[in-house]
């Protein structure tokens, strides 16, 4: 027993000093690399199994069906992170030149703490981090952030989509005056993310901003929703995320909370967070760029030609039109969308990173391009530039009746030029901080 | 009786001119000498980013905290498992010195920044005179949560950003840049000879001996006089100092930022992971646990595709590892509980008498 | 007043819960000395397991006799592969053996149970109900019972079998057990199945709360500060103790959480039982222990 611990040991290392010290190289290809730093197991992974699912599918659409992006056929690998920091960085440290010749045009962190963690190494890479609706809210401006991009709806449009929506419900924005909106939020830069926004828009249209932290994981949340009670609230803004959300959910209704009064943000609203709550949650809302529902366009192309041919990546296809599969969908939509942009300037080739940062600068989605590839109601139409790295800002709104999500408005815009001056002083602040001279945007 | 010796100051110099005597007498160190040679002058050359970046650092840094806890709980048998608080600690203290004291130079920052971790060390070590064994890495558990949640609430630690994320303000050594992934493994590995150097040498003397002896039965260790208070609270300040660089290191020579939640309980279990498989009680061992810990999941997913391919779901893949790495760590609970340190040198004297084995 | 009431009276109903979780530590450590570290994997993966084969159309008892079936097979091959080995061995030791197994449960449970999250419905509605002015959970009434009953069967199955008077030999003075012919191992592998039942009626409970899913696993951490409080060796200090963190956490979040930035939960569990270590090291229904030299 011991000799044959002490064998595998040894094999295993030096299998692995082998494996590590080979470089694979090989001609280039016309293969587009696209690396995919996932999370199927650990805490997150009820989140993460349908999202790749999503991803790949529609990779392996676009390659077996349209026979790549313009004939640039995509190549992807994974890496296992278990959503940790650290692990992501190390997925990007491996990848970012590359696999078998074939460059890598951007890197989907999928991880707002990645993001930050990845922001320097990007511009020294020269490789775009995307992170639709999380990473760094001042990212938005490109000036200072070239290789960042918070797209389609960054935190502080979060925080501005849910008021509007509340606004909306009451009937305009005068009445918000003096109504009460508690945020109940993970503790966590995640979860802070939004105070500032928050208070911005308490000032301006009169209502009182309660902010009450849940901490990390928030399988308890008695306390907080007993506060809750007592403030009275109006509307509360749910801004929790895994565990703490159907927990939150539940506690609010055992302290006799309205359910439809509950308002969750993009990442408390999939069915991963109702489905635990059961009855509890029948009524809950939440902000949707990202909408559940598998009766769009897409799914029916999917369906005919992925799933039903039996290569779909989905275990189970009940997930398939669940919010995270849509996620996934969405995902991989807007980046196939970046290459063709970038094949536009440069030529029916893979894309260096430097060219998918162009790419994704110039990213303009109008809403023919949006009902040809299918996404007609799924993806809003996204225009960035080269100072606007979020290019979306809106989301819809959707209610869960207890089986499924139902989207109950269209697009809900966030009020960007209100939001813009605290982005572009953060953003002016780091470029102090780091000593970055602002791009010219003109 | 009194020409034969007299110390200047009874408690210091002593084991101080022990180490001076020692240090003259041994014989040359080869064996790490070499390494140093290897690790200094070849790699940066050979290694290329990728492995300098994802690979060698990590280890390196991870190695430092192996070191930090090993002082504690392989030296002085005070389990702990709240190492990823006092990596905070550093790693926030040397943020905030860089940050707020521009003129002070990066290594002297992180010496005041592991000064500061080694001060929330012995706070947390005072609760060590009364409380022991399993209750005693209680306080340790509420080390971490309470210093996780101190760096999450209050944010004048990370400059009040909105992420609750620190991020290197400059790496430059006496001028020199040193931000590229060659000059902060250079940076990283001289911190780590160094600080292993003098670890090195406090294990062997007085200071070390008397810990092993309150490791081996305190109650036994104050009967033949030694200040057993004292020497566990030094011997937790002094791991908190390891722990508190390795924190600054991991911070700003790895991954360039980090938050409170880079230094959850998962990284305390991982450091107390290196530690069990590399040999408790062993300057080597956390080298060689930390090398274990950090190629083994890359070796397993690498394996895991050539061999099954895309057949297999990846995520079934991750859980067979998480599996496969708990099984690890039982087997060398029971078989090698000296862990790979110890199985590595007996292997080398095998080797050393091989093929006349008898 | 009602206010201070209500929060109190919720609080020790939400310790009953921790309560439950702390039960299965204390079994392990009053038998053989483990601080087990898998107890919140076990949960998990008795948890998964029932809401597995209700949902491959079990009916719920059945379900739930299959678990308990899983989990002795599952505390027989502990007790083989893990104990038995490791007899003998520190406490510490053992206690990072079993980190190393909290690996092995969690990676089994997710890989042959998926890890997506589970709902589960125990057909109690967790709507408050009103006494008087103050408002109670529904739940968390049943949750208490359960707890009580559980104490109950576990009070009589220690007290009046002819295994109960072995286990309690054993964790009096393990030797003279032996010296007197009981069976340790049997005695082990007892234990830790009881330990898996009981963490299969904590996992249950805590996942129609949260839904089952990974971050049942993490409710271990809730436990400890109440094993410190009721010392690790006493199931009525497991109860006391949850009962104790429960009230104190939600009174300590209520009032001195809006002082301190709020989110205080997570460590002011631990600092409440470092203040009862510093009074009583071994808990408050702890045995001192002796040293000798």
């Amino acid at each position: 027993m011991r000799n044959i611990l002490k064998r595998t040991v040894l094999a295993a290392t030096l299998a692995a000093a082998l494996m590590g010290t080979a470089p694979v190289t090989q001609a280039a290809t016309n293969e587009q690399f696209i690396p995919l730093p996932t999370y199927r197991v650990g805490p997150y992974a009820s989140s993460g199994i349908p999202w790749w699912a999503g991803v790949i599918d529609y990779l392996r659409y676009i390659n077996e069906v349209e026979g790549g992006v313009d004939g640039v056929k995509l190549v992807w690998k994974e890496c296992e992170t278990e959503w940790s920091t650290d692990r992501i960085v190390e997925c990007y440290e491996r990848y970012k030149k590359g696999y078998n010749g074939a460059p890598t045009a951007f890197f989907f962190t999928h991880s707002t703490p990645a993001s930050y963690a990845l922001m320097d190494k990007g511009v020294a890479d020269r490789i775009p981090l995307v992170d639709p609706a999380g990473g760094r809210t001042e990212s938005t401006d490109g000036s200072v952030f070239p290789y960042a991009f918070p797209l389609l709806l960054n935190y502080y449009s979060q925080a501005s989509v849910g008021i509007n929506y509340i606004a909306q419900k009451e009937g305009g924005f005068e009445k918000l005056k003096g109504k009460k909106i508690v945020t109940v939020f993970h503790d966590s830069a995640y979860g802070r993310e939004t105070q500032a926004p928050m208070e911005l828009l308490a000032k301006k249209y009169g209502f009182e901003n309660i902010q009450i932290p849940v901490a990390d994981p928030g399988n308890e949340q008695s306390a907080q929703w007993r506060q809750v009670r007592q403030i009275k609230p109006d509307w509360v803004f749910l801004r929790t995320w895994g565990v703490s959300t159907p927990v939150g959910i539940k506690t609010a209704a055992r302290f006799g909370i309205p359910v439809d009064r509950l308002i969750g943000d993009v990442w408390a609203g999939s069915e991963a967070d109702v489905l635990p709550a059961g009855a509890a949650a029948k009524g809950y809302q939440a902000l949707a760029p990202f909408p559940g529902g598998a009766d769009f366009e897409i799914h029916r192309r999917l369906r005919k030609f992925i799933l039903d041919a039996g290569k779909s990546d989905l275990k189970d296809p009940k997930f398939f039109g669940s919010v995270y599969y849509n996620i996934g969908l969405i995902n991989a939509a807007m980046a196939v969308e970046a290459l063709r942009t970038g094949h536009r300037k440069f030529g029916n080739r893979p894309l260096n990173g430097e060219e998918g940062g162009w790419a994704f600068e110039h990213l303009d989605i109008s809403d023919a391009r949006l009902k040809e590839i299918g996404f007609f109601g799924l993806l809003q139409k996204l225009k960035l530039s080269c100072n606007e790295h979020e290019g979306g800002g809106a989301a819809r709104v959707q209610q869960w009746d207890g089986k499924k999500w139902v989207l109950v408005t269209d697009w809900v815009q966030a009020d960007r030029k209100a939001l813009r001056p605290l982005i572009d002083a953060k953003a002016a602040a780091y470029a102090r901080e780091k000593n970055i001279k602002p791009r010219d945007c003109s | 009786m009194s020409s034969q010796s007299q110390p200047l100051s009874p408690s210091f110099s002593r084991p101080f001119e022990h180490a001076l005597l020692e240090v003259a007498a041994r014989p040359f160190p080869w064996g790490p000498g070499a390494l140093l040679v290897v690790a200094f002058g070849l790699l940066p050359w050979l290694a290329d980013d990728y492995w300098l970046n994802a690979i060698l650092i990590p280890f390196l840094v991870l190695s430092l905290a192996g070191l930090g806890l090993n002082l504690l709980t392989g030296y002085t048998g005070q389990t702990s498992v709240g190492s990823a608080g006092f990596m905070a600690v550093g790693a926030f203290a040397t943020y905030a010195f860089l940050l707020r004291v521009p003129a002070l130079p990066l290594p002297l920052a992180l010496l005041a920044g592991g000064a500061i971790a080694a001060g929330a060390g012995f706070v947390f070590g005072i609760p060590s005179k009364r409380i022991k064994g399993f209750y005693l890495m209680v306080t340790t558990l509420a080390a971490q949560f309470f210093l996780e949640w101190v760096f999450t609430k209050f944010p004048w630690f990370y400059n009040h950003a909105s992420s609750g994320t620190i991020s290197a303000p400059r790496l430059e050594v006496f001028g020199h840049d040193i931000s590229g992934p060659g000059g902060r493994y250079v940076l990283t590995l001289s911190v780590v000879a160094l600080l292993t150097w003098i670890a090195h040498n406090l294990v062997r003397g007085q200071v070390g001996r008397n810990w092993t002896a309150i490791r081996d039965m305190d109650t036994a260790a104050a009967v033949i006089g030694i200040e057993v208070d004292r020497y566990k609270r030094l011997a937790f300040a002094v791991s908190s100092f390891y722990l508190g660089i390795a924190g600054a290191l991991w911070t700003f020579a790895y991954l360039g930022t980090a938050s409170a939640s880079s230094f959850d309980i998962n990284r305390s279990f991982q450091i107390l992971f290196i530690i069990i498989i590399g040999g408790m009680g062993s300057i080597a061992g956390n080298f060689i646990g930390a090398a274990f810990i950090s190629l083994l999941p890359l070796f397993l997913s690498q394996a895991g595709q050539a061999l099954l391919g895309s057949s297999v779901d990846p995520g079934q893949i991750q859980n067979l590892q998480k599996i496969i790495f708990g099984a690890l760590i039982i087997a060398f609970l029971i078989k090698e509980p000296e862990g790979l340190a110890r199985m590595l040198r007996r292997f080398a004297a095998r080797l050393a008498v091989w093929p006349l084995r008898f | 007043m009602n206010f201070f009431l209500e929060t109190l009276i919720g609080g020790l109903l939400a310790g009953t819960m921790y309560s439950l979780v702390a039960i299965g530590f204390v079994l392990i450590y009053k038998a053989s000395g483990v601080f087990n570290f898998a107890q919140g994997a076990m949960l998990l993966f008795a948890a998964l397991n029932c809401v597995s084969l209700q949902e491959a159309g079990l009916p719920f008892p059945a379900a739930v006799l299959a678990s308990v079936s899983i989990m002795i097979v599952l505390a027989l091959a502990i007790e083989r592969a893990v104990l038995r080995p490791l007899v003998g061995r520190s406490q510490i030791t053992l206690f990072m053996a079993t980190l190393g197994l909290s690996f092995i449960i969690e990676g089994l449970a997710q890989g042959l149970m998926g890890a997506e999250v589970r709902a589960l419905d125990l057909g109690i509605e967790d709507v408050p109900i009103t006494i008087g002015d103050i408002m109670v959970s529904q739940f968390d009434l049943f949750a208490a019972a359960t707890a009580g009953i559980l104490v109950l069967v576990l009070a009589l199955l220690f007290n009046k079998t002819r295994i109960g008077v072995s286990l309690r030999a054993v964790a009096d003075d393990t030797r003279a057990a032996l010296s007197i012919g009981i069976n340790l191992n049997r005695i082990w592998q007892i234990v830790w199945a009881v330990a898996g039942i009981v963490g299969l009626v904590a996992g249950l409970l805590w996942g129609a709360r949260q839904g089952v899913q990974f971050a049942l696993s993490l409710v271990v951490l809730k436990a400890l500060p109440v094993l410190i409080i009721g010392g690790f060796t006493s199931i009525g200090g497991a109860i006391a103790g949850g009962l104790i963190v429960g009230a104190a956490e939600n009174l300590a979040e209520v009032y001195a959480g809006p002082l301190l930035g709020g989110g205080i939960t997570p460590w002011f569990a631990y600092f409440l039982a470092l203040a009862f270590l510093y009074v009583r090291p071994a808990g408050l229904f702890g045995e001192r222990a002796i040293e000798r030299v």
